[in-house]
């Protein structure tokens, strides 16, 4: 084995020190008793108890959970439909066009995507607010989980639907039976990715929720124009938390499908005889 | 009886018969490559086709027309009389085997097997008993719960065939069943199919890269070549009476030796096939015009091989023992003419290694009658 030499040692403490700091920081100080952010005053966790007890905060984290839940759905409902029609539909009329417009949104800057969904939106007198912001997010999530299930979909061999239709499926059982099931792992994580970014999202969000529908993200930046508080640290944390939680559970899921899977293969072999 | 049996089943010579599956001037484009080359060909009910040809010549395409998945670029397939373009697979009384097996990877070996049925509206008890059935066929009952990840290539193999068979569908097409199976297991499974034949009078359309197993299982074997069909025979005639070079050479071993041919009387022709040697005599029906060149196609186990001159054979000729293939119960000696032509000879082994009279730069006299071999012209 390679020496870990001190070259490698100081870029990766500097890489991670980098990436993690400012996080750490903002933990920290998420337990800080004292009001003034960057004055350590010792350990408290009150901040998380005033956190829940501000009907702003609390509204605005159950429009953004409605609106991600929604957005994420739909677009992964969408996304899939697309992704099969690319990848299996054949050579069909602007087929290139269709593939290359649903990716478009994945290049295109979110203040234009945004700006246009508001002028549709006021050009056909929708009023602005959850429903809005629900559209505009499935809208641009969507070719992200058409991304993820159209990658699945062309590594798994198009025979096995075959085989399905062989056997007297019609095409929809076909799909139902056999591609939803094999492709479900690529449509959960399309569903999870669309979730998280809809969580985030500030600037779409921005130019399409209303008076009556401020999400969390647009919550947070309005008030930290007026001042960074304790209370914005704790939820900040919370949000890191949930985030990490999940990360690490799907990417522990997948690593054990993974070992699980080699494992039965390598015995599979053992058994060739049997 | 299976001997006699044979004889009489040969529909393909009746002019009344009505055949299962017509292919009527059949073409398959992709693109601008041309996979099935105006393809005609019937084949019967009940019948045993087997497809053989090398790799890429068009088996599995055929296959995929038949079952639904691809459409002829031009020409018409009809199934049971019925003109079947535009017919979807799943409503197709048609079951096919794929090459890359297609299993289900999210079911069970169990699921797998009893997926068609389940389509089909068959009760519950009777699908369980046919599952088992098929299970026990193809001895995969103590793998019934795995998924097909976690078993090995052959068992998947079986998988796909059980599969397939299930549904006692009338046509069924197997694209290479039997190519990752040991020898044993795969001669077990020829016999089993041939006996779900007799039982089922399924009609079996069968892809082999293996000649033996066409043979053993064919009632019919159709030899192709880059989307044509060269030749359609009995697995007896296609050996014994190739029509032409490329068939010969497909199927089985053979020596080629090209001349002139020069009819004489009575059926009999002489090949002139190098200076200063006598022409080969072979017997031909119908004659071949003088002058024609031919090409004279013998099996090297119709080929004598002895150290001295036999007296009675229309043709022997003197060469070198190059190479001996010991292969257990025959041998094959490669024996160089003066000419420099090679010619294979087989011989049985029926003594033992030790008291063989002929070995390597012997010099020994190869021989046969005129009709061991026979003359090509194409
Ligand atoms: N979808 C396709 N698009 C383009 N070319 C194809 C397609 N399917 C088959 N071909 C071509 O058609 C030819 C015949 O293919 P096919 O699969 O029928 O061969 P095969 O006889 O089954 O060969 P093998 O014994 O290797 O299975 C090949 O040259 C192949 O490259
Ligand atoms: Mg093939």
């Amino acid at each position: 084995m390679r020496r870990f030499s001190w070259f490698n040692a100081t870029s990766l403490t500097l890489g991670f020190a980098f990436l993690y700091l400012p996080m750490l920081i903002l933990i920290i100080y998420s337990f800080n008793e004292s009001r003034l952010v960057t004055v350590w005053a010792g350990f408290s966790t009150k901040w998380y108890g005033e956190l829940f007890q501000n009907e702003a905060f609390l509204d605005a984290a159950w429009v953004t959970v409605k609106v991600a839940f929604w957005s994420s759905t739909f677009a992964t409902v969408l996304g899939t439909m697309a992704a099969y029609v690319l990848v299996r539909g054949g050579r069909f009329l602007g087929r290139t066009l269709f593939s290359g417009m649903i990716y478009a949104p994945l290049v295109m800057p979110e203040v234009i995507t945004g700006l246009s969904l508001l002028l549709l939106f006021i050009a056909i007198g929708m009023d602005r607010g959850v429903m809005t912001i629900v559209l505009a997010h499935t809208t641009f999530s969507m070719c992200y989980v058409s991304v993820v299930v159209s990658s699945r979909l062309a590594s798994f061999d198009r025979s096995v639907e075959e085989a399905a239709l062989d056997l007297g499926c019609s095409p929809f059982d076909a799909f139902r039976l056999v591609t939803l099931p094999i492709i479900a792992p690529a449509v959960i994580s399309g569903w999870l990715l669309a979730f998280t970014l809809s969580l985030d999202d500030l600037v779409i969000a921005s130019f399409t929720s209303g008076p009556s529908s401020t999400t969390l993200p647009i919550r947070i930046f309005s008030a930290v124009r007026l001042g960074v508080t304790p209370e914005i640290n704790a939820l900040s944390t919370i949000m890191i938390g949930i985030v990490t939680v999940g990360v690490v559970t799907a990417s522990l899921v997948s690593k054990r499908t993974m070992t699980h899977r080699a494992a039965d293969e390598r015995k599979a072999e053992q058994n060739d005889k049997l | 009886m299976p001997v006699n049996e044979q004889n009489v089943f040969a529909p393909w010579e009746d002019p009344k018969a009505k055949p299962l599956i017509k292919f009527e001037n059949v073409t398959k484009r992709f693109g601008d490559f041309v996979a099935i080359d105006d393809l005609t060909l019937d084949i019967y009910a009940e019948e045993f086709f087997a497809l053989l040809g090398p790799s890429g010549c068009g088996k599995t395409t055929m296959m995929r027309m038949l079952a639904g998945f691809e459409n002829t670029s031009s020409g018409k397939i009809s199934i049971d009389g019925v003109d079947v373009g535009g017919v979807p697979p799943n409503k197709r009384a048609v079951n096919m085997m794929f090459q890359s097996y297609a299993l289900f990877p999210h079911l069970t070996v169990y699921e797998n097997i009893a997926f068609g049925l389940k389509r089909s509206k068959m009760p519950k008890d009777e699908i369980a008993a046919r599952v088992d059935e098929m299970l026990r066929l193809t001895r995969l009952e103590k793998l019934a719960r795995r998924k097909p990840h976690q078993v090995s290539g052959g068992q998947r193999q079986r998988i796909a065939l059980a599969r397939s068979l299930a549904k006692a569908p009338k046509l069924l097409l197997l694209d290479e069943p039997l190519g990752a199976l040991d020898k044993k297991l795969r001669q077990d499974t020829q016999f089993e199919l041939m006996d779900i034949q007799e039982k089922t009078g399924t009609t079996f359309v069968i892809v082999t890269h293996d000649q033996e197993e066409a043979m053993t299982v064919a009632s019919r074997i159709a030899v192709m070549d880059e989307g044509r069909i060269v030749q359609i025979e009995t697995p007896a005639r296609i050996y014994e009476t190739p029509n032409s070079v490329y068939v010969a050479d497909f199927i089985g071993d053979v020596n080629i030796i090209e001349g002139n041919v020069s009819p004489q009387d009575g059926g009999v022709h002489h090949i002139d096939w190098a200076e200063g040697q006598s022409p080969i005599i072979a017997h031909a029906d119908p004659s071949i015009a003088n002058g024609t060149r031919g090409f004279f196609a013998i099996r090297p186990e119709k080929v004598a091989i002895s150290a001295e001159r036999p007296a009675d054979r229309a043709n022997a000729f003197q060469g070198k023992v190059l190479d001996i293939a010991y292969l257990g119960n025959v041998s094959t000696y490669h024996v160089a003419l003066p000419t420099g032509n090679i010619v294979k000879a087989q011989a049985t082994n029926s003594r033992r290694l030790s008291r063989r009279d002929i070995t390597w730069e012997d010099t020994v006299w190869l021989s046969w009658t005129d009709t061991a071999g026979i003359i090509l012209t194409q």
